[in-house]
């Protein structure tokens, strides 16, 4: 039977001998993932239980990352329930503020989700892993407090649309402007329950963190899951900076079967803006010239990585932000904030005048370090735009890649970076 | 299970940021989340709901977070049922291990906001009292209706589905 890498890495990790799209499995899972957010139900559920021990101390993972450093008083009993369960039951993998940062981008960067992985996370973004050719995908609190107690979740086995990137990119586009062209084009429910996987010349070239962007908003079409064959470059990302991570390397065979296939010609793709109030409103940068902005956010679990900061810096170097911009940048992992000032970063995003905070998930969904007032409009490198995600429900959210987003705070509008 | 109530209706693409703003994410408890339920939609929506109304939306409810905020806020307004044409898949999942009930229906153009339903979970049948018209819903697979059988996800574990089903490691 011939499968995608999707059906092969759930095959591994049920009790079956095969499996189709529509099968339910009780899967063994690899790692659980938790926030501040979702963390504290799955919690309460799991000791409600009475159960007294956790599945495997190693297998999951805290990060009080979302309103973090504690924004109020109530952040911070939600913090301190991660923080007193992690003691309680000597969970290895709990970071503390100092040591934390942005779930998505934290995981990959410490080698604890690699290929082959099941990884599921009480955080609907749990799907980036799949960059790493790892099945990956957001559950709820009670799926995580379920797996805590046994190492396990149910699925069904989703069928997978292949999406194939083939041409030359044009300057300044990478894997943001990719995945926001193609929820453009399949609409928000265009892969509901379904895998995306990405495949293709363009994709075979792309960085781990343009992958990462990429897998990040399979979400925001619906899917379950985002994922791309680990190669070369998978490898050598989970061998370098300290990683030792192992995994195992599956890959689609040819006559696997896939719901549909979908072909880009990316020749002809632009930097993509996403206009409010969906990530499917997406269209060439071009097209926005005209919007004035207030704020520009660039950061989270979808562009706050350090290859992010680097075009970020590129395009700020020596300009100032406009007058009537805020520019934050959030870097998405400590890890991440020290190489931006070990590289000069942090000093040109000061200097340009912009803000340079600690590791969160901030504004990207209207949590603090940034919230957007009645009728302002802000450019985000976030991956959603849902009314009133960033603050107000009459403020405006666009997103784009972090070229963009910087080009646009030394314009005042959105602006192609090619502009300054 | 069944439920009688009045319908109110939604769009198409309701996401949980509509349903529950992540400005009040840092409580758990129902009767706030419940407060606060579809507020960016219409914010006097928890004050005009009665026990029991029912919610009928369009494709895609419930896209967005994995927040499970959303059915508690839901729940907690006094909800006790939504009709979808289709529901985003952790939507789904939530609601089946929390045990909100949720029924996906083919066409809601026959609904309208102010009819009364009455819906029977068990056999999937949706009856608007008001236009004297019956909907079948899509029956969900058994494996599911044994967790919702068993109250939820956990309590389906805590009655030996742990043991039953467990996956080897």
């Amino acid at each position: 039977m011939a499968y995608t890498i999707t059906e092969k890495i759930l095959l591994a990790h049920s009790d079956k001998k095969s499996i189709a799209p529509g099968d339910f499995i009780y899967a063994k899972i690899d790692l659980a993932l938790g926030n501040d957010i979702t963390a504290p139900i799955a919690i309460q559920e799991f000791e409600a239980l009475g159960v007294k021990k956790v599945f495997d101390r190693r297998k999951i993972a805290l990060v009080p990352d979302h309103f973090t450093p504690a924004k109020d008083r109530k952040s911070a009993e939600q913090a301190k329930i991660l923080q007193r369960f992690a003691r309680k039951h000597k969970i290895v993998n709990y970071f503390e503020i100092g040591r934390v940062g942005v779930e998505h981008a934290l995981l990959p960067e410490i080698g604890l989700v690699g290929p082959g992985d099941l990884i599921i996370g009480s955080d609907s973004h749990t799907c980036t892993y799949g960059a790493l050719g790892a099945f990956s995908t957001g559950i709820g609190s009670t799926d995580l407090a379920a797996g805590f107690i046994n190492g396990c979740v149910w699925l069904k086995i989703p069928e997978t649309i292949k999406f194939v990137y083939n041409g030359k990119l044009k300057p300044w586009v990478g894997g943001k402007d990719l995945i926001l062209h193609t929820i453009g084009d399949i609409g928000v429910d265009g892969a509901l329950y379904m895998a995306m996987e990405f495949t293709g010349e363009i994709i075979r070239a792309l960085s781990m963190d343009d992958r990462f962007s990429m897998c990040n908003m399979a979400i925001e079409a619906g899917g379950k899951s985002g994922i791309i064959e680990p190669d070369e470059i998978t490898r050598k990302y989970i061998k370098s900076e300290g990683r030792k991570v192992k995994g195992v390397f599956y890959n689609s065979d040819k006559g696997a079967k896939y719901h549909k296939v979908i072909e880009y010609d990316v020749n002809k793709i632009e930097p993509q803006v996403s206009a409010p109030h969906l990530p499917s409103n997406s269209g060439p940068v071009s097209r926005f010239k005209k919007i004035e902005i207030d704020q520009s956010v660039i950061g989270s679990c979808t562009n706050g990585r350090i290859s992010d900061l680097r075009v970020a810096a590129k395009i700020l170097k020596g300009k100032k932000v406009s007058s009537r911009v805020r520019l934050i940048i959030i870097p998405a992992t400590q890890r991440i904030y020290s190489q931006a000032i070990k590289e000069g970063l942090a000093g040109i995003f000061l200097k340009a005048g912009g803000v340079f905070s600690t590791p969160s998930c901030g504004p990207c969904l209207g949590g603090h370090l940034g919230i957007l007032a009645s009728g302002e409009k802000a450019i985000a490198t976030t991956n959603r735009n849902f009314r009133g995600r960033m603050g107000h429900p009459d403020s405006e959210v666009y997103l784009s890649n972090p070229a963009v987003a910087a080009a646009s705070a030394i314009k005042g509008r959105i602006a192609h970076p090619e502009e300054v | 299970m069944k439920f009688k109530g009045k319908v109110w209706k939604f769009k198409d693409d309701v996401n949980t940021d509509e349903i529950i703003p992540a400005r009040y994410l840092n409580t758990i408890d129902p009767k706030e989340l419940g407060a606060h339920c579809m507020e960016d939609i219409d914010s006097e929506f928890s004050k005009k709901i009665s026990r029991g109304d029912i919610i009928v939306a369009g494709r895609n409810f419930g896209c967005g977070s994995s927040r499970e905020h959303a059915q508690i806020s839901i729940k907690g307004a006094g909800i006790s049922c939504v009709i979808a044409e289709s529901f985003a898949r952790i939507f789904l999942r939530n609601s089946i291990n929390m045990g909100l009930a949720i029924l996906e229906i083919k066409d809601i153009n026959g609904i309208k906001e102010g009819d009364y339903l009455e819906v029977d979970l068990a056999s999937g049948s949706v009856v608007n009292l008001t236009e004297h018209k019956e909907y079948k819903a899509k029956s969900l697979p058994k494996f599911i209706q044994e967790i919702i059988k068993s109250g939820g996800l956990l309590k389906w574990i805590g009655k030996g589905g742990i043991n039953a089903k467990r996956a080897k490691p």
